[in-house]
Formats: structure tokens, sequence, C-alpha cells
């Protein structure tokens, strides 16, 4: 099959991503789809991999998932906190941070 | 490689300031003799490279040289010239008076919450800054000087923003003890922002123009640099030139302070303690000046002359201007700075006429002026303290009740305008001749100074001295032992560098005539022939 | 012998210095301290002096150098004492003067706690003065101008605790210090001439300038005598200068500091032969100034400040007789010499008066004093036949030569200013008479003050009578004894040199015609103040009198175009500073917070909103570079 098929499916997958970030108020909802959109880059990098037979792409894809387990770790303890201290998960509601 | 001493002398202050930082809470008064000692003994190493130093021999001596950042030719070059060693030791000299003067400003308050170890802090940075100063002046790498150049603002900005004058400029002093208070903190962190802000653009146009030079010359090595540019082997577009030039220059004259670029000078003398006030205007503004005279006129030779006519002018307006002002004034320290910045004016004019009257001149200039506004400064610091108050019109008659103070005080306004016989006068009168024998009329509009000169001081004295006493000022005490212990060699050397300067003109002559020869300036001869006849060969 | 000339400041210097530190220790001995300095230093200059006499008159100049000053690269600054027979007269001088009034000073100051420091600044006075005169060069003699100019603030605002002496004694310093400017100006041009300002060069290659130069620096010169002798336009300070203890004006305002400027002249001779242009407005200043002091001397009831406008008019005369060259530079300096001694003797009698008098200077309200105060009045009397030139006396010498030289310029200049030197002498007798009849004649015109304290006019102590009496000595002997034989003309001739003037009237007449002035000037004022009694409230005056007891407007004028102008110049200025330069700053400071504040609006804590820009930002970027590669 033609690797460039996998590339428009990480498009289709980064934009829904992309638009879910945007449009859903939900932090875990919101954290969903950025995860979303790291895995549409991985299988991006793959492709690449595949497309230009060097293992580079491999690499930073495995450098994505340790970041972006990380990520998850950082992240769903700030979101748990969050929940914890303000009953709710909307990150419209944390919007102090600001000047 | 020898013993390096530069390299010491510079560390010395930085060391103490750690160890001064590094001294539990409790023991406030040991952080303070320490400091002193560490101020002490590197002013005994000052004196030692005064003694190291010959002044016939090579240009800069001392000399030490280390690869550093070796990919940007940035090199860790360090030598003096006469001109650096008169500094240095101004520099070491007036620290321990400053922190001597200092020795209570920083006790913490009693009814005030107490902040994180305020004496240690404020001992310290008074060293930190000291030993940046020091290195300033010893830097003959470009990019070395820009650091600590820049590097200056950090502690004396806490100094001027964390350690306010406690004295205020409001009506009354009750007042300003209770309700004012918060407007005084207000007033001391706008200076303190000012100060920043201002050297910081100043800063950055120089960082500019420090990269600006490394990509024409390809090193940051003065020495290299002006050599090059002497022997005629590293041209620069005309425009290229002057373009860097400003940018040194504009830096230089944020620090100096030069008219226009003065107003933050008043702000920060006048909210700092007195003793930080001189170590402004005494020891930090004299980088600018200093630098002025070796780095643009060593760099860019050709582009400093081009400035002169506008520099010269900016210069005098500076003189008759800060003058002007500071007889306006009401606020004792204010009135200091402003007079400051007219005696700055002088020295960037002597800088600037490029004869080797006006520069050595401007040179002692910078030594005179240090001493004497450090007399003077400090005085009225002990003044202001006993009152509570910085205002001229709260003071009146106290000559009669602390006579000693008083005649302090004279002195030193005397010595800042410039009676013969005190050593401002020797580097007034070569600054005016030097001036005079190139630009007469600049020359001439510049004696009016001298005249100002007096006219504010003896205001400020007459206001504050003489007169019915006033009621608040009745029970004054007089100076007592550690101000005394302050005052007196300052005075001493005051009189003694007016009446015999000679040790420090044999050290700043070469130096002198090497920047001249930089600039492939000669004096101009005398009009008429002079008949041989003088007093010895008539005997 | 040389080495003596360094001790001569020396001496004095080191009174003041043991003086002024010594601390509360000396206050018992310090008066006699001070008098034993300054009469050490009297000493040694009347050594040198001797040695001076043993030497054949070309040989009579004495050099010390005791080290390089200032040395810079072309510049050449030294502290080196030149002695010669001018330095000489101005030594005998000072030292001789100062020390009697040193002595005098013992009494007069007797209840005044700072006594001891009254003597530490009188010696360092002396010290300031005589370098001023033994300089060899100008950047020293500068240094002793300054310094006595600082002697005098110090002594003139000696009553600081009084305002009016604290701005008497800044006005003063003010004012010399607009005349040290014309010197360091005259210093910085005979720098650019000549490369150096020692005397001995300049003087000898004087020839080698031009006289547009010369003129420049002699007119420099002459501004800076003008602030230090008191001279139109900057004679203001002398009156106010009499608010010091009364020994300061006799010794600084009158016999010795005031004359500072005309020794300048004489000392610079060369450069003023040389330029022509300067000394006809010397000689115009002095004429001005001799008239300007003598009117407002005829208006003044403080007896100080009467004598103030006649010091004036009398440093006049001497300027104007340095300004007609080498016809006049020997009696300017003999003028000042006898003036010296008469005038140092009337202020301290004035001060033996106000002593006796609690402190009263109001003349109107003296009289009658020849029967309490006999020693003072004949010292008085003979100091007052000497100013106006009774014959014999010293003043008649003295000014009656100036007189015939100012006619002995020839044309129609000659006869103005002879003619105004004339007319000076006739004031002077009115003035001095007034001032003699007011205090010493008719009735007592004092009264109880308020606090019911009627003054008991006495004599004074001894030890301020006997200088007194040793300086009215040498007001009646001095001229007769420089005259006779031409001693004093022999004796500085070598350093001023001499021409003999021709004048188009004859010695005779012109001393006939001194005489009938006199007499008339004696006369109006005996018409007027002797024949009936004086009231003591004084009366509303024609508009000259009271112009005249405003200084003749000149305070005002400075009041209103210096002091207001530069009140007005110094406000509008310090708004300049704060409103424009500083609100240039602060403007910029601002409008960079203002659009900060503007965009801080964009950051609104919504995470999602933050993550649109980001995506837009992304976007823009990407396209950018699709469209850069596809250009």
């Amino acid at each position: 099959m033609n690797p460039v098929n996998y590339l428009y499916l990480a498009a289709l997958l980064f934009t829904i991503g992309a638009a879910g970030v945007l449009i859903r108020k939900n932090a875990i909802v919101l954290f969903m789809c950025v995860e979303l959109m790291l895995n549409a880059c991985n299988l991006a990098f793959v492709a690449f991999s595949r497309m230009h037979g060097n293992l580079d792409g491999q690499i930073i894809a495995f450098f994505t998932m340790v970041v972006a387990a990380a990520e998850v770790v950082v992240g769903l303890a700030i979101i748990v906190s969050l929940f914890r201290t303000r009953h709710s998960a909307s990150v419209d509601d944390a919007s102090l941070m600001k000047l | 490689m020898s013993f390096p001493l530069l390299t010491v002398t510079a560390a010395l202050p930085a060391v103490g300031a750690v160890l001064t930082a590094a001294v539990p809470a409790a023991r406030r008064t040991a952080a303070k003799w320490l400091a002193l000692l560490f101020s002490l003994a590197t002013l005994a190493l000052a004196v030692l490279v005064a003694v190291r130093f010959e002044p016939g021999g090579a240009r800069y001596q001392l000399t030490e040289s280390r690869a550093w950042i070796a990919d940007f030719g940035v090199r860790y070059e360090l030598g003096v010239d006469g001109i650096g060693v008169a500094l240095i030791a101004l520099t070491a000299l007036l620290i321990p008076f400053i922190i001597l003067a200092g020795w209570h400003d920083a006790d913490p308050l009693e009814n005030k919450s107490q902040r994180w170890r305020p004496t240690q802090g404020f001992f310290a940075l008074i060293l930190m800054v000291e030993a940046m100063v020091i290195i300033s002046f010893e830097a003959t790498d470009v990019f070395l000087f820009y650091i600590f150049f820049e590097a200056m603002l950090i502690p004396m900005y806490f100094l001027i923003g964390g350690f306010g004058d406690r004295a205020t400029s409001s009506r009354s002093a009750a007042a300003a003890a209770g309700g004012t208070d918060e407007n005084a903190a207000a007033q001391r962190s706008y200076a303190a922002v000012k100060f920043l802000l201002y050297n910081l653009v100043g800063g950055l146009i120089m960082l500019a123009a420090v990269i600006g030079l490394y990509v024409v010359a390809g090193n940051f090595s003065l020495q290299e640099i002006t050599a090059a540019r002497a022997a005629g082997t590293l041209d620069m577009a005309t425009n290229t030139e002057r373009l860097l030039f400003l940018g040194f220059f504009f830096a230089f004259a944020v620090k100096a302070p030069l008219w226009p670029l003065h107003t933050w000078l008043p702000n920060a003398m006048g909210e700092a303690t007195a003793p930080v006030a001189v170590l402004i205007t005494a020891v930090v503004d004299k980088v600018g000046t200093f630098a002025m005279l070796r780095f643009c006129l060593g760099l860019f030779p050709d582009a400093s002359k081009w400035a002169t006519p506008a520099i010269l002018v900016l210069a005098l307006i500076s003189i008759v201007y800060g003058a002007l002002v500071a007889v306006g004034q009401r606020d004792i320290k204010r009135l200091v700075a402003y007079a400051s910045i007219s005696h700055f004016g002088f020295i960037i004019m002597g800088i600037f006429a490029m004869t080797s009257q006006g520069q050595s001149g401007a040179t002692l200039y910078m030594v005179n002026h240090g001493i004497s506004t450090a007399a003077l400064m400090l005085v009225a610091g002990f003044l202001i303290s006993r009152r509570g108050s910085r205002l001229i019109a709260d003071y009146g008659g106290v000559q009669k009740v602390a006579p000693v103070l008083a005649g302090t005080f004279l002195i030193g306004g005397l010595a800042t305008l410039s009676l013969p016989g005190l050593a401002p006068f020797v580097s007034e009168f070569l600054v005016l001749v030097g001036t005079f024998a190139r630009y007469p009329v600049i020359g001439i509009i510049a004696t009016i100074g001298i005249v100002l000169a007096a006219l504010y001081t003896l205001v400020l004295y007459q206001r504050t001295m003489t007169g019915p006493v006033k009621e608040e000022v009745r029970t004054m005490q007089d100076l007592r032992l550690r101000e005394v212990l302050v005052v007196a060699p300052l005075i001493v050397l005051l009189i003694g560098l007016g009446v015999y300067p000679k040790p420090l003109t044999q050290i700043i002559n070469p130096a002198v005539e090497h920047t001249l020869s930089d600039v492939h300036e000669k004096d101009p001869k005398p009009q008429v022939a002079v008949e041989a006849k003088n007093g010895e060969a008539a005997k | 012998m040389e080495n003596l000339i360094g001790l001569l400041i020396a001496a004095p210097l080191l009174g003041a210095v043991v003086l002024l530190l010594g601390g509360r220790r000396l206050d018992k001995a310090g008066h006699w301290l001070g008098t034993l300095f300054a009469a050490a230093s009297f000493g040694i200059g009347v050594v040198l002096f001797a040695d001076l006499l043993g030497r054949g008159a070309e040989d009579r100049t004495l050099y010390e150098k005791l080290y390089t000053w200032i040395p810079v690269e072309g510049f050449q600054a030294d502290v080196a004492f030149q002695l010669d027979q001018l330095s000489m007269t101005f030594v005998l001088l000072i030292t001789g003067v100062g020390t009697l009034i040193h002595i005098y000073s013992i009494g007069y100051m007797e209840h005044d706690e700072r006594r001891r420091r009254f003597f530490g600044y009188l010696n360092l006075f002396l010290a300031a003065m005589l370098l001023l005169v033994l300089a060899d060069n100008y950047l020293l003699l500068y240094v002793g101008w300054e310094g006595v100019g600082l002697a005098s603030y110090l002594l003139i605002g000696f009553w600081q605790h009084k305002p009016s002496a604290a701005t008497a004694a800044k006005k003063a310093f003010l004012v010399n210090r607009v005349g040290d400017m014309g010197l360091s100006i005259a210093i910085m041009l005979l720098f650019t001439t000549f490369g150096t300002f020692a005397f001995g060069p300049v003087f000898a290659s004087v020839g080698n300038a031009t006289e547009g130069k010369l003129t420049a620096i002699a007119l420099m010169l002459l501004l800076a005598a003008c602030g230090k002798s008191a001279q139109v336009p900057l004679q203001s300070w002398l009156g106010d200068a009499m608010e010091g203890p009364t020994p300061v004006s006799a010794l600084i305002h009158a016999a010795t500091m005031v004359t500072a400027g005309v020794y300048l002249i004489v000392r610079s001779a060369a450069v003023f032969n040389g330029a022509p242009d300067a000394q006809l407005v010397v000689t115009i200043v002095g004429a001005v100034t001799l008239i300007f002091g003598a009117i407002v001397g005829c208006a003044k009831d403080d007896i100080k400040k009467a004598l103030a406008g006649s010091t004036m008019s009398q440093i006049g005369y001497m300027i104007l007789a340095a300004g007609l060259g080498p016809v006049g530079y020997v009696f300017a300096i003999m003028h000042l010499v006898t003036h010296g001694f008469f005038k140092a003797g009337l202020f301290l009698g004035a001060g033996s008066v106000m002593h006796g008098m609690n402190d009263e200077v109001d003349m109107r309200k003296y009289g009658a004093l020849r029967k309490f105060m006999p020693v003072t009045f004949v010292t008085f009397g003979l100091g007052y036949l000497a100013i106006i030139g009774f014959p014999g006396l010293s003043g008649f010498f003295s000014k009656d030569m100036i007189i015939e030289a100012a006619f002995a310029k020839g044309g129609t200049q000659g006869w103005i200013l002879g003619g105004v030197a004339l007319l000076g002498a006739g004031i002077t007798a009115f003035y001095m008479t007034r001032v003699m009849l007011l205090t010493f004649f008719g009735e007592k015109r004092w009264q109880p003050d308020a606090a019911g304290h009627e003054p008991h006019p006495h004599e004074s102590p001894k030890s301020m009578t006997i200088p007194m009496v040793i300086l009215a000595f040498g007001s009646v002997f001095a001229g007769a004894f420089f005259e006779i034989g031409e001693r004093f003309l022999k004796w500085l001739e070598p350093v001023t040199g001499y021409e003999h003037g021709n004048s188009p009237v004859s010695a005779m007449t012109v001393t006939a015609s001194t005489m009938v002035v006199l007499v008339v000037g004696v006369g109006i004022a005996w018409s007027m103040y002797g024949r009936r009694p004086v009231p003591v409230v004084a009366p509303r005056g024609s508009l000259l009198t009271r112009a005249a007891r405003r200084d003749l407007l000149q305070d005002d004028f400075n009041h209103v175009v210096l002091v207001r102008g530069g009140e007005h110049l110094t406000r509008s200025l310090v708004y300049v500073d704060h409103s424009l330069v500083d609100g240039a700053v602060n403007g910029t400071a601002a409008a960079v917070g203002g659009a900060s504040g503007r965009l801080r609006k964009l950051q609104n804590g919504y995470a999602r909103s933050y993550a649109v820009s980001m995506f837009g930002g992304t976007a823009i970027l990407i396209a950018a570079t699709l469209l850069m590669r596809a250009v």
C-alpha cells in the first residue's frame, strides 16, 4: 500500500484532535484530543521513516511516546487536583492565572 | 605567568561580598567589620597596583590574558594604564569610607518586620559593586568590560531600591515617620527602576555596537583593535565607525550622565542613602567617563573627532544647566546630584577637548570629584540623618550647634566650587585651559560654571548652616568619632592633592599621551615665541 | 635669604592651622598665638627688607622655587615665589598693619566666645594675601586671590547667626567670583598666547604678542581687579561687607585685600603698557568709581558704610593712576600704602567708637564724642586730615601726585580725568568732614535704647588705642617720608618703570586748586553739619541723596535683573527638567506601559483561546513557508 495514505490518515487524526482541543471544555476530553494529535504525529513519523528508508522517524516516535507518557502523568495529576479543589473539570473555569 | 595581581584585586571584594552575605543573621556587627576588613585589604592591593605600576613603562601593565570563549574571540584580558590605576585607587579608597559612613544605614528598624538579613546584604552588595567596578577599570577586552559594565546594575539596583534614605523630602519629618512611608517606598522603587531602565537601554544599544565591532574587527581585544586602527590595517567604513561610536558613547553618556540623559541621577541619589549616593556618583558613574576615554577614543578615533563639536556642546549644556537647576533645588541630595551633573559636564568636556591638559585634567577631575563629592555628600548624609529631612528649608543655624559638622560641610562645599588650594581646582583649571586652547568660546562659557558653582554651594551653606538656630536643630549633635574618621581623611586628601597633585599627574600623563596619539591629535602650540628669560634664569 | 620667603607665608598659615584645629584648649591663648604668628611674619618681612636695602637697585629680586605644582604635558605651574620691591612694599604693609590689627582685635573681640577662631581666620587671611603678592606666576597668584576671598567670606560672615552677615558674606564671594572668572580667562589667554603664565617669561615676551591679545588679557585682568577692589560695576559687595567685625573692615576691606586689584594691574604693567585701549578703560573705571564711591560716602549715616564708600573712592584713585601707565604706577602704590595707614586708622577709630557706644553704627546717634574718647578723637582726626589731603600729611602727597599725573595724560582725556580727580578730592573733603562732625562734634544725640540702657561712651583699652596711635603716626608722616628725596619713586622704579608726565598745568597750580576744592568741601560740610544741630532721624533728602543711600540704585538693579531674573531662570529650568527632559523619559515609559496594557488583554486566561492563537500562528507560519517556496 502506498505510504502516502498513512499520511492522509495522520492528517485526518491530527485535525480531529485539534478541533477537539478547540471545541471541547472538559479537561479530560481535551487531554485525549492532545493525545490524539501526538499519535497522529507518531503515525506520520513512522510513515516518513518508511518512505525515506531510514530509522530517524521511528526513533523520534519513541521519543514522542515517552514525552507523551510523562505529560499524561503530570497532566492527569493537575487535572485531578483541579477537580478536587473546584469540583469541575472545565478548563474555562481555571482562568485565573493571567496578568 | 606571574602573580595575577589585577585579578586578585578585583576578586578580593567579590570574595568579601560572598563571605559577608554568609554571616549569620544575628551577627550583624561581625558582617560590618568583615566588609570593612575586605575593603581595606582591597585598598592595600590597589596601593600595591599603583606601586608596581611604572609610569614610564609600557602602556598597559600587569597584563593578564587567558582564553575564555575561544569561538568568539573573547578573552579574559586585563591590564591597567595610568588612568585605570588612578581610578582603581579612587574606588578602593572610597569604599571603606562608604562602608564606615553607612555603618548604621542598614540596621533593621525596631518597629518593622525584619527582612532577611538586611545588614549583611547591604555591605555584601557594596563590595560586589566594588569588585565589578574594579574589573571594569582593568578589562582590556571589550566583551569582558561589557559584561561587568552591565552586571554592575544588579547590585546597584538593589542598593537603591532596597536600602532607601530614611529621611524624606516631604514637608514635615514627623509625617514622614508615619503616614508617608508608603509614598517613600514608592518613590524609592521608582528611582531604582528608573536607574535600571535608563542604564539597561544604554547597555542594550552598546551590546549591539559590541557585536557590530566584532563583526568588523573579528575580535574583542582593545589592544589589538587600537593598534590595528592606529597602524591603518583595520579600516572601517566612515558610517559604520560613527554608528559603532554612537552605540558605545550612548551607553557611557547615560552612565556618566550627560545632558539630556541625566534625569535618573537626581532620583537615584535623592532616594538612596548618602553612602550609596556617593557610590553612584563617585564610583560607578566614573566607569562611564573612563570608558569614553579608553574605548570611544581608542576604538573609534575618527568618529570621536567627528562627534566632538556636538559632544562639547552637550557637555557645556550639562555644566551650565546642571548648575542652574542645582540652584533651584529644595532637596539637599538632589542639589548635590545636579552639581555632579555639572561636574560630569566638565569631565566630558576635558576628554573631548583632545588636549593633554584637557584629558589629564579630566582624569584628575574624576578622582577629585570622587573625593570632593564623597566629602560633601557624606557630611550631608550625617546632617540629614540627624534631622530626618532632606529639605534645605528644614535647617538653619546648624553652625552654632554643630561647628565641626558645619566646618567639614563648608570644606566639602568649597571643594565642590573648586576653591584654589583644594584638589578639584587643579583639575577644573586644567580642563578649562585644555578646552580653551582649542575651543576658546566654549572654554569661556564654561567658566560661568565656576560662578554658578559658588552660587549653589554658598546658598546651600547659608540656608542650612547660618542664621538663627531653628528649634528642631537646637539639640543636634556634632559629628561623632566614626563620622570624623570618615570625613577627616577625605579632607586631608582634598588639601594634599590640591597642593601637591604630582603623584597623580605623573601616573596619568603618559596614559593621556597614548590616548592622544590614538586619535592623532597634538596640543596646539603657543601663539608667540617666548623669551628664554624666566625666574630662575634671571637670577 | 630666599628661604625666608616661604617662611613669611608659612608662619601665619601655621597659625591658622593651629588655631582652627586646636579646639577649645586654645581658647585662652589663641589670640596671643595668632598675634605672635602675625608678628613673626612681620619680623621676617623686616629682615628681608633690610636684606633688599643692602643690595643694588637692580639686584633686589629674590626667587624661591619650592616645587613643581601641576606638571602636565605642555603645562607647568610652579609653587615659586618672587620677592621684589613691589612685593616687599606689600609684605610690609600686610604684615605690619596686619599685626597692629591683630593686637587691636585682642581688645575688640574680647567678649566674643569665638575669638580663637577669629584669629585663625585673620591668620589665614594674612597667609593668603602674602601668597597673592609673592607668587611668581598668575596661577599661584590666583590661589592667593581666592584664598583672600575665602578669608573675607569667613570673616564677613563671622557673626553668621545674623542673616544679614551671612548674606553679605555670600554676596561678597559671589561678586568676587565674577571677577575671578576674569582672572581665570586671563590666565587661559596667557597660556594659549605664551604657553606659560609665569611673570618673568610673559613680561619678557610681551612684545611678540599682538595688541589685540594683550588688550583682551588686560581687560580680563581688569575684570578681576574690579571684583576684588570693588570697582564699578562689581562694587556692590563692599558696603555689605561692613557686616563683618570692624578689625576685618580695617584690614581686609580697607588696607589690604581690596587693594589687590591695584597690585594686579601694577604687577601686569608690561601687559597693560602694550594695550593702550585697555589702559583707557582702566582709567575710566577708576574715575567712575572714584566719583561713585564718594557720592555714596556722602549719603550714608552708617559710619562704616560711609568709610566703605570712601575706600571705594580712594581705590578708584589708585586704579585711575594705574591706568595712566608708567606715569602713575608708582603713585598708585604710594597712595595705596598711605591709604593703608589712614584708612585702617579710621576704621579702627570707628571700631573704637562703636565699642564705646554699644555697637551703634548710626552717626546721627553720635555727637560730641571728642570729650569722651580723646585718644580716638585725636587719632581719627589725624587720619581724617590725612585722607582729605591736608598739606604735609600723607594723603596730601600721594593724592596730589595722582591728580597731577591724571592731568599729564594730555589732551581732552587728561583734562577730564584730572578734573574728575580734583572733584573727587572736594567730595572727599566734604564727606570726611561730615563723618568727623557728626561723630565727634556738636551735641550728644544718643538716647537710651528700648531696654532703657543708655550708652556710656568710654575710651577703649590700651590694646586698641596703641595700634590706632601707631597708624595715626603713619598717616601723618608716611607721605612726607616717601616724598622727601623721592625715596618711594626710586625704590619702586626698577619694577614698575617711571616716566615723568608733562602736565599742561604746573604742579603748583594743581596743589593750589586741590587746596581750593578742599576748603570748599570742608566749608560746605561745616555749613550743613557744623553750624546747626543735626536731626537724629535722617531727613528725606534730595533725589540724589536717597539714591546714594541706596548705593545709587546699583543693588536694586542687581536685585531686579540678576537675583529676580536668576530666580525665574532657575525656576523655569527646574520646571523644564522635570516636565520636558524627565517628562520625555516618563512619557516614553508611559507609552510603553500603555501599549503593553493593551497587549495584556490578549492574555485572558482561557486555555482554549491560547490554543486558537497557537493553531492560528502555526497555520500562518506554514502558509507563509509554502508561499515562499512557491514563489
